[in-house]
């Protein structure tokens, strides 16, 4: 129960920070979006955000921040495993679930359904 | 409207400029920001029990229970996205909706639900990342300086 609430809080303020970059800053979606990326591509480079995500769980893996974080892992894991070509190999190793979900329901939602609204 | 572009005005646009931004309205900072916890917030947590979900009944742990969650919500999203209702959440939501995955989800399905008139390879598959390309760009490009400058340090003997 202690996660759910953990995961609620963490989450919500990365929103907040995207909230506030969008009214703030006045910023439109995808520069707030882009912002969000960088800054846990950058994280995950000092291995912070690994330990936002092991304090937060979903909190922290779901928000789109943790996008970059996992785009450096991914590089940086096989980096250790074939030196420094693993960074172009890896790059999309752990994040490929993601983008190709996203890409192959997509392209079915659009086969199948018709715009609304 | 940055100093830069204000300079290359004539002062009756100038003076429109101050014009307008008194009559626009003024964002409710607080309750959208309120309204962004919230909703971000519903969407982790039922991230979070995705995610306990894998790593109870399937072979998973903390670590690796990410993924499988990331593309159950991105599921989700395109299903809530291709029967309209994402947009009524987003609208809500704000940042809320549009900061976590599935935010991103929805952004390629509606944009290829949008382009869909213009037939399936130029309209679907050339508009599909429209709005979420830059995210990917940004996010690989800014991922491999950080990971090469991470790799040079590591070989440099440090950290």
């Amino acid at each position: 129960m202690e996660k759910f609430i953990l995961a609620f809080i963490v989450g919500g303020a990365i929103c907040v920070i995207g909230q506030l970059l969008m009214d703030g800053l006045k910023l439109t979606p995808a520069h707030t979006m882009v912002t969000l990326v960088v800054s846990g591509a950058v994280l995950g480079g000092f291995g912070l955000y690994d330990e936002l995500v092991k304090f937060a769980g979903a909190g922290a893996s779901v928000p789109i921040s943790s996008f970059g974080n996992q785009l450096v892992k991914g590089a940086l894991q096989e980096a250790e495993k074939t030196g420094i070509i693993g960074v172009l190999t890896g790059i999309f190793k752990i994040t490929s679930s993601g983008i190709s979900a996203a890409i192959i329901f997509g392209f079915l939602s659009a086969l199948l359904c018709k715009p609304k609204g | 409207m940055s100093s830069f572009k204000r300079k290359n005005l004539t002062p009756v646009q100038q003076q429109y400029q101050d014009f307008a931004r008194a009559r626009e309205p003024q964002r409710p900072i607080l309750a959208n920001c309120v309204r962004a916890f919230i909703g971000g917030g519903i969407i982790c947590t039922i991230g979070q029990g995705i995610q306990l979900f894998f790593i109870k009944y399937f072979d998973f742990d903390e670590k690796t229970a990410g993924d499988p969650t990331v593309a159950v919500l991105i599921m989700i999203s395109v299903l809530l996205t291709s029967f309209g209702v994402y947009d009524h959440i987003a609208q809500w939501a704000g940042a809320g909706s549009s900061v976590p995955v599935t935010g991103f989800a929805n952004t390629i399905t509606s944009a290829s639900l949008d382009h869909k008139s213009e037939g399936f390879v130029l309209g679907v598959g050339g508009n599909m990342f429209k709005i979420a390309g830059p995210v990917i760009v940004f996010g690989v490009f800014s991922a491999f300086i950080v990971a090469i400058i991470s790799v040079m340090i590591k070989s440099l003997g440090g950290m």
